[in-house]
């Protein structure tokens, strides 16, 4: 079905699916498509923080009182090195730009790395929290009294909602691979990365969903 | 055939009259589309030899009519049903209180004077009452159509409905949110009485009232019912109608369960216990007085006599 | 009128007939292959709910229960309630009529991600299969609304399974979306603007743009309901401080647009096909093309109007119903605009027409009742009452199975390349009609008499209305059963159907039925108005046969 398209400037070629007028042409839907699925991303974890914030609403006193528990400089630290990350992403973006593809090469894998450095230290902090009692369903939880229910719920946020991102992020990791992989093969130049600027713009999003529950976890509750 | 339904509250006159006005305007409208329909298939179907003429290129002053027009019918209607709505759910001062609890699968009432009931409710004709609702496990909903009244009962909240019962009789009661395998016999009925009956009804059942309710309250203070009542995570055989009922224990054996054997249970729990059921409940044995005991035991009791009512 | 005109060719020159092996229709990605592949997966789950059905019309016949058992009614429901929205209305038209006809339509080769779209068929696949196990080997007995705290803490069914079959069934559901959106921005073919865009176009593009933004929202209550379920502790636990009312908001915040997503694509099959029966320009293009927006927007805004009775404020209930009439207009702009379709047409009856009069028999029946349930005081009474259930079967089934039948018959002779036996498809049309008022016109004095939603067992004076409402369950399963039987007939001994069998004008009956995979020979160029009839020359004996 694919009918190979001759890239401007390069011997190279790449398979232009038949739909399709023009490799740019595609590359326009794909481009299209990410953002709609970033929306749908959107609404997803919108949910959830409505969620979150209806319950602090509802019982603000036993959120900060689980919040107190968390491991802030550990979350302070990766959001840095998510941030990075981006960046890292980001600038891997303005070098394919510009025909650098061993740039790009080495930023994606600068990106990938951080994403999996974040990773570690996030398993490093679940396992911190466990031992500390702070599983929901853990006999001897944290928080006792009449603050438990509250705490209870925000751990609960906290664990459901850290996971969810984990998860993101490591699919995340998996497209970066995918992208260094073919990258490695020499299918990207200046006039053809579709892929990358798709896959970069969902590794953003991943980056923009813990910029929110940095904050919903670690900061809020401390707040004097 | 049974089409009618009694019109025996406050509110449901006006419900009703909202209800024929959208029968009203729904057939008006159900009449001109099928009128319509029914004309143009006849005039205009493709053998007719009709002459047409010419079809009618500008549309927009047709369309912005027949929307203009629906749109101020459907405020109307808006309009009308919030007020009363409002109306419903907001109780007026000087209500008579009535406290109602949904559990699976039954309605437990109580009333100011310390009376309870399981799946009826008394009333009282031409007064204010107000039903203050919860539940004990999953969410239910009260409602009587004869008073046109419903609204959910959540656990954990208080929801509250009221209405002026209007001709005494007796009527359905339903819970129509669904609450598990016998929702459909969460049912029970509704016995709106002249204020004289209501009064000597009030009367002959007002003195079972007191140990009972203190047992009731113990047995939710010192937790019973958090595994009895079949909520909770651990399983614990229900007492519903347990007292003077045979029943099998785990060694094979069966025991009637007389006033001894409930009193043992409660201060001795490991001793006999009933089949299929872990033996995970806590001795009660010098935690709780005699008279307590004897409260408790007589809710136990008032447990097994209401269910054979 | 056309730019492309296409010889009658051969089966094996079209996209049925590429290749033959089971792997190359697995492995398909050509919309058209991957419609007929839906097709035929969601015909097995319309069956399936339909079984469910039956059994429990069969049960409501005594007032004591026929089944005997309030536990097997519970989980009858729950399965024909599950099935039919989640693995039939949802998906059904998009995934079968739409993904074949929205690049014909358009002028495109295919839609814009083919891989997508078999993905998306293998998630509703897996989904539904997870969803049937939990369905038959454990049972799911909480209602298709899955409403804590009887989902998360008391029910003893397999409520994780058939939740997570959900949560897949619900991404099929985004990809398709997504999928549509981008296909209609990025395909249509040059001079296809999108003035020129039929209304199944536009209601497609609609209902996509609900897909995607409503079903994650879904997607997330489910995902915390599971936690929940999992560990029992979560948002939705009163006893931590979390709010039952809550899980209902998010519920509804999906599950009410789903009703658009459910009842828009069959305005738009309807509005094809009284303008290609009634030979004449559709009335008010526009406006109905506006409708199908305004309808897909304010979607958003009405999902309290489930919960006047369920203990949210006051006051979002009078906003919720202010905004439920307002969403009413434009569904009342479309039923005027199809009659003014007809007036001055060249009426005939062919079966598809049939069955659009009477969907919009059936919806108007349907939306005015939703007026009722719309009015505050009104729907405190009718509420969870048999009023409901017929209301919403009166626009979901009455309306939209019968706008997917009438498509169905509509585009059978493009996906198949044969006519379906047209006496047996009236007098299909005619009894589906007929049974179905018979089941649940009664219901609507039930539910105003007061007879409960979800009783497996009711008190007797409602015998006599339940008993005539399962007769015509009967009669209306009867209907549903005749195009079982004559539709696979037509595919071996139907006649063969030329281009265009109904004289349409849409794109897709400018190339040869069945389309080749390709969809056209060469790239369309568009040059005319939708719905471009002009007076037909002969009125009478048309040769359909070619």
């Amino acid at each position: 079905m694919a009918e190979p398209a001759q890239l401007p400037g390069s011997a190279l070629t790449v398979p232009q699916e038949f739909q399709y007028s023009s490799l740019f042409h595609q590359g326009e839907a794909a481009i299209a498509g990410i953002w709609l699925f970033m929306a749908q991303e959107c609404l997803f974890f919108g949910a959830l923080f409505l969620t979150w914030i209806y319950c602090r609403y509802w019982n603000i006193a036993g959120f900060d009182a689980g919040s107190a528990e968390t491991q802030v400089w550990i979350g302070s630290i990766n959001t840095g090195i998510l941030l990075t990350s981006s960046f890292a992403y980001a600038s891997a973006l303005l070098f394919i730009r510009a025909g650098g593809e061993r740039g790009m090469t080495i930023l994606l894998g600068v990106a990938a790395f951080l994403g999996i450095a974040f990773l570690c230290l996030k398993g490093y902090e679940w396992h911190l929290d466990f031992d500390d009692h702070t599983w929901v369903l853990d006999p001897d939880f944290k928080v006792k009294g009449a603050l438990q229910g509250g705490a209870k719920l925000f751990w609960s946020f906290y664990w459901f909602g850290t996971v969810l991102h984990a998860a993101h992020l490591t699919v995340g990791i998996g497209l970066v691979a995918y992208v260094i992989e073919r990258a490695r093969r020499g299918h990207f130049s200046a006039a053809y990365h579709t892929p990358v600027e798709v896959i970069g713009i969902y590794w953003s999003f991943v980056d923009i969903v813990w910029i929110i529950l940095w904050p919903f976890i670690y900061l809020i509750g401390r707040a004097p | 055939m049974n089409f009618h339904l009694p019109i025996a509250s406050n509110f449901a006159p006006t419900v009703d009259h909202i209800l024929i006005c959208l029968l009203v305007i729904s057939s008006a409208m159900m009449l001109l589309v099928f009128g319509l329909l029914w004309t143009f298939m006849v005039k205009y179907r493709a053998g007719s030899p009709i002459d047409r003429g010419a079809i009618a290129e500008r549309t927009w002053r047709v369309e912005v009519a027949w929307t203009t027009a629906t749109f101020f019918v459907f405020i109307g209607l808006f309009y009308w049903g919030a007020d009363v709505y409002l109306d419903e759910y907001q109780p007026p001062p000087g209500t008579m209180k009535i406290s109602v609890v949904g559990k699976r699968w039954m309605w437990k009432i109580e009333y100011p004077g310390g009376q309870r009931e399981i799946d009826e409710l008394h009333v009282p004709v031409g007064r204010k009452v107000q039903l203050v609702m919860t539940s004990e496990d999953v969410i239910h909903d009260f409602a009587i159509p004869a008073f046109r009244v419903r609204h959910d009962v959540l656990p954990g909240r208080y929801e509250t409905i009221w209405f002026i019962a209007d001709v005494p009789g007796t009527y359905d009661l339903y819970c129509t949110r669904l609450c598990g395998a016998e929702h459909s016999r969460m049912r029970g009925t509704v016995v709106a009485m002249q204020p004289a009956d209501y009064q000597r009804w009030l009367e002959q059942n007002g003195s079972s009232g007191t140990l009972v309710a203190a047992g009731q309250d113990l047995f939710i203070s010192l937790g019973c019912s958090g595994c009895h009542n079949g909520g909770g995570t651990v399983r614990a055989p229900s007492l519903y109608g347990v007292y003077g009922s045979p029943v099998p224990l785990s060694d094979g054996t069966t025991v009637m369960a007389d006033e001894g054997y409930l009193r043992d249970s409660i201060l001795y729990p490991k001793k006999q216990v009933v089949a299929s059921f872990v033996p995970v409940m806590p001795s009660f044995d010098g935690k709780i007085s005699d008279a307590d005991l004897e409260k408790l035991i007589a809710y136990i009791k008032s447990l097994g006599a209401e269910t054979s009512q | 009128m056309s730019s492309t005109v296409i010889d009658r060719r051969e089966i094996a020159e079209s996209y049925l007939g590429e290749k033959f092996t089971l792997r190359s229709w697995l492995l398909t990605t050509d919309h058209k292959r991957i419609a007929v592949l839906f097709l035929i997966t969601i015909t097995g789950f319309f069956f399936v709910g339909g079984i469910a059905a039956a059994f429990m019309r069969w049960n409501l016949l005594v007032p004591e229960g026929m089944l005997r058992s309030d536990e097997t009614y519970n989980r009858l429901f729950t399965m024909h309630g599950v099935i039919m929205v989640w693995f039939f209305l949802v998906p059904s038209i998009p995934v079968t009529l739409g993904n074949f006809c929205i690049p014909l339509m358009i002028g495109a080769r295919d839609l814009a991600f083919p891989k997508i779209n078999l993905m998306s068929w293998y998630l509703f696949v897996t989904g539904g299969i997870i969803e049937l196990y939990a369905m038959f080997v454990g049972g799911v007995d909480v209602g298709w609304t899955f409403y804590p705290t009887l989902s998360t803490n008391y029910s003893n069914g397999f409520i994780l399974l058939s939740v997570l079959g959900v949560f897949m069934s619900g991404f099929s559901s985004i990809a398709t979306g997504l999928n549509f959106i981008v296909t209609i921005h990025t395909l249509r073919a040059p001079g296809m603007t999108w003035t020129r865009l039929p209304v199944f176009i536009w209601s497609h593009y609609s209902v996509s743009v609900l897909y995607v933004l409503a079903t994650p929202v879904l997607a997330m209550t489910l995902a915390l309901l599971f936690f929940e379920r999992l560990f029992g502790v979560g948002p939705f636990d009163p006893q931590l401080g979390g709010d039952l009312i809550l899980f209902q908001h998010l519920f509804w915040f999906y599950s009410h647009p789903a009703v658009y997503i459910m009842i828009l694509p069959g305005f738009g099959v309807i509005s094809e096909i009284i303008p290609c029966f009634s030979h004449k320009r559709l009335f008010g293009y526009e406006f109905v093309v506006w409708a199908s927006i305004a309808i897909a927007v304010i979607s958003f805004f009405v999902w309290g109007h489930h919960m006047f009775v369920s203990g949210q404020s006051l006051y979002a209930s009078v906003v919720f119903s202010l905004m439920s009439y307002a969403v009413a207009v434009p569904s009342a702009i479309k039923v005027f605009n199809w009659v003014g379709t007809m007036h001055k047409g060249f009426i005939r009856f062919d079966a598809p027409m049939l069955y659009a009069i009477g969907f919009i028999g059936l919806f108007t029946s349907g939306g005015l009742t939703g007026l009722w349930l719309a009015c505050l005081a009104a729907d405190v009474h009718l509420s969870q009452t048999y009023f409901v259930v017929a209301h919403f079967h009166y626009v979901m089934v009455g309306g939209m199975v019968s706008a997917f039948f009438g498509g169905l018959h509509f585009w059978w002779p493009k996906i198949t390349g044969r006519l379906y036996p047209e006496m047996w498809g009236r007098a299909a049309a005619l009894i589906i009609f007929i049974g179905f008022n018979m089941t649940f016109a009664p219901q609507y004095i039930l539910g105003y008499t007061g007879m409960p939603r979800r009783y497996a067992s009711y008190p007797p004076k409602f015998q006599v209305l339940n008993v005539m409402s399962s007769a015509g369950a009967s009669v209306l399963a009867l209907g549903y059963l005749l195009p079982l039987f004559y539709l696979p007939w037509s595919l071996f001994r139907g006649p063969r159907a030329t281009a265009n069998p109904w004289d349409a004008t849409g794109l897709e009956w400018q190339t040869s039925s069945p389309p080749p995979t390709t969809n056209f020979y060469a790239t369309p160029v568009v040059t005319w108005e939708p719905y471009d009839y002009k007076p037909p020359e002969r009125l009478e004996q048309r040769d359909y046969h070619g």
